[in-house]
């Protein structure tokens, strides 16, 4: 060295192929071949003849490619009395899905609203009550909630129960919980002297909520739309009981193509159909990266 | 003179915690008064109760003339000024400005005019078109005070304002804000713990512990006669050093220390002999030359000494007690120098032990 230094400088050298690294780098390409495993014999299945899986060999490659089960599951498979495929539950599904998640949302981000900025007299007590539904098992609920949808109908004069207007509102009243929890947290972090601001500035509820809090929840309103888009597309309960036979969501359709009971098991058709159902989350968590993650952490308080 | 803002027997409490108890204070019309004291102490809730932002438990404010205890923060007149700045993140300078012209429903061309004056007045004007993101610490508190101002508001309230500034630039916004309302002649209110910002821009600070207000006076009032053992420690830095001991005949006694407090302000004429703490600040104590013309003269062992670059702080012990003394920064004392000091008691304060108010 020009400068006479001897001995360690600078950053210290890294070895690529350290014991450690090579320990961590190797369980988790275990790992992540463990998990990956079922969906890559999904995938070769699927696109796979009844002939060639009666041959057994599982993980094998299929040797003619064929796209037919794929066809079969989305627009011919029998589900119960239809055989239509899963493409009519595909398109009852996001009929749920849309109102659903757009109710919901709108309502459960100006409970956290209020709920946060404005501390209104049993604010506390309404905000204990709404988590303590949280906390009650889905199952306990189910047929108090037909008996409500039945006779909420009767009164007005149109029918709520075995339709998708009643399924939206289920959907809509047990997404409140976490959702209104989730915008009052992140509400709740934003500065407060922003508010106070707003309200010297003489801007009212509604002035403070659309030109001031929503334009800077951008990044909660799409955690809160993951959550729901996950959770009521993956819906089985509520659909098999809120709605009837031609208006199941695409899981209960699902289900009844794969766990029929008749006929040969087609398992190409049920893997390409329990593919196609499990197409618009598997997008969401595609397109939506960091922002799942965060939605996943605010999930875990679900439990 | 007429008053701006009047604060009647205000009470607050958080549930069973009274923060502020009976309060009463008169703001006169043009003045800036500053609310002084510790964290804790009640002045950003005070602040909060004029503004209309937190209901009082009892009590009114009037602002000019009228009882605004149960107006909307918007409809007093007044503008604020936060820590935080508290500027819309998503709007424009220009936005940010305009928010609360728009709300009040003024008219296109009035907004603009009044935008086009606050920015000139602020030195804002190049950066209308910018996010608060993109601008600097000192460059978005402007933006805050252009916020208050272009409301033409009768009122400004301040709640630290330069709190989150670092201190030059601290020491550049306190001037402008001070030409600020040389300019305005508004009624300005002003929350800070920094007493460097209440000395410079109050024509009367009101110092607060406890929801009380302790002290209420011109900056000159709270430094040479403080009311009371608070104000007077809360005030000077470094602060003022405490002797116990007791008054006895108009002397000051404490073990050898004498004091004879001629020329000294009593707050009334003194009959009863009593215990007594006397206040004597640092910076009053000399040194060198002029010990000679001091009435008291004492010699003490330096402890430790702290230089500051403009002056010297030099610790040392009196009447067995730990005793700053500020020196010129030029002064070259090391430690276990022997020093003679010279005290002026009449410019000393002196406190009843018991009540810890002046005597």
């Amino acid at each position: 060295m020009a400068d006479g230094l001897t001995g360690p400088r600078g950053p210290k050298p890294r070895r690529s192929f350290s014991a450690p690294n090579i320990f961590l780098y190797g369980t988790l390409i275990v790992v992540a071949c463990y998990y990956a495993l079922p969906l890559y014999v999904m995938i070769t299945t699927s696109l796979k003849t009844m002939d060639e899986i009666r041959a057994g060999n599982i993980f094998s490659v299929p040797r003619e490619f064929t796209i037919e089960p794929w066809i079969k599951a989305w627009s011919t498979a029998c589900t119960g009395i239809n055989c239509d495929g899963l493409s009519r539950g595909f398109w009852n599904s996001v009929r749920i899905l849309i109102p659903s998640v757009i109710l919901s949302i709108s309502i459960a981000s100006v409970n956290g609203y209020a709920l946060a900025n404005w501390k209104y007299k049993g604010a506390e007590f309404f905000f204990a009550v709404l988590m303590l539904g949280a906390f009650i098992p889905y199952q306990v609920m189910l047929y108090p909630i037909v008996l409500v949808l039945r006779n909420v109908g009767d009164f007005l004069g149109f029918q709520l129960y075995g339709t998708l207007g009643g399924l939206v509102i289920v959907h809509t009243i047990f997404g409140m919980p976490i959702l209104t929890l989730l915008f009052r947290n992140y509400f709740s972090s934003l500065p407060e002297e922003l508010f106070k601001a707003a309200r010297v500035d003489g801007a009212g509820f509604w002035g403070i909520f659309f030109q001031i809090m929503l334009p800077m929840a951008l990044p909660i309103f799409v955690v809160a739309m993951i959550l729901q888009v996950t959770g009521i597309w993956n819906d089985f309960l509520f659909g098999v009981i809120y709605t009837k036979p031609d208006i199941y969501p695409m899981t209960v359709q699902l289900n009844n193509i794969v766990n029929s009971v008749q006929g040969v098991k087609e398992y190409n058709v049920n893997m390409a159909a329990t593919l196609l159902t499990g197409l618009v989350p598997l997008t969401i968590y595609f397109i939506s990266g960091k922002l799942f993650v965060r939605g996943i952490a605010a999930g875990a308080v679900k439990g | 003179m007429t008053h701006s803002v009047q604060i009647k027997n205000l009470d607050l409490s958080f549930g069973a915690i009274k923060v502020l108890r009976n309060l009463n204070l008169d703001i006169g019309e043009g003045e800036f008064l500053v609310l002084l004291g510790s964290s804790g102490c009640g002045k950003s809730t005070l602040l909060n109760c004029i503004a209309g932002l937190l209901e009082p438990t009892d009590g009114q404010i009037w602002i000019k003339g009228q009882n605004v205890t149960w107006e909307e923060p918007s409809k007093r007149g007044i503008g604020m000024v936060f820590q935080s700045y508290a500027l819309y993140p998503q709007m424009t300078v220009e936005g940010n400005l305009a928010f609360g012209l728009k709300n009040a429903r003024v008219p296109k061309a009035e907004i603009a005019k009044r935008i086009a004056r606050a920015a000139e007045m602020l030195q804002i004007a190049p950066l209308l078109q910018r996010k608060p993101g993109a601008l600097s610490g000192g460059q978005r508190q402007r933006v805050a005070i252009g916020r208050a101002l272009v409301r033409d508001v009768d009122v400004f309230l301040f709640d630290e304002p330069l709190s989150n500034l670092d201190a030059k630039l601290r020491a550049d916004l306190r001037v402008e804000i001070k030409r600020l309302h040389e300019q305005l002649q508004n009624t300005m209110i002003y929350v800070t713990h920094d007493q460097i910002e209440a000395m410079t821009l109050a024509d009367r600070i009101a110092i607060m512990k406890g929801g009380h207000i302790m002290q209420l006076g011109t900056p000159d009032e709270i430094y040479n006669l403080p009311q009371n053992l608070y104000v007077a420690d809360f005030i000077g830095s470094p602060s003022m050093n405490f002797i116990q001991g007791h008054l006895e005949k108009g002397v000051f006694h404490k073990g050898d220390l004498r004091l004879p407090l001629t020329g000294y302000a009593f707050a009334a004429p003194q009959t009863a002999d009593r215990p007594a703490t006397i206040g004597i600040r640092p910076e009053h104590i000399v040194t060198g030359e002029l010990v000679g013309n001091a009435p008291v003269q004492a010699g003490v062992t330096v402890d430790l000494v702290e230089p500051m670059g403009s002056d010297t702080l030099v610790w040392a012990t009196l009447a067995g007690q730990p005793f700053r003394i500020r020196m010129d920064g030029q002064a070259r004392v090391r430690n276990r120098d022997p020093l003679t000091i010279g005290i002026d008691p009449a410019r000393a304060s002196l406190f009843d032990t018991q009540t810890e108010a002046r005597v």
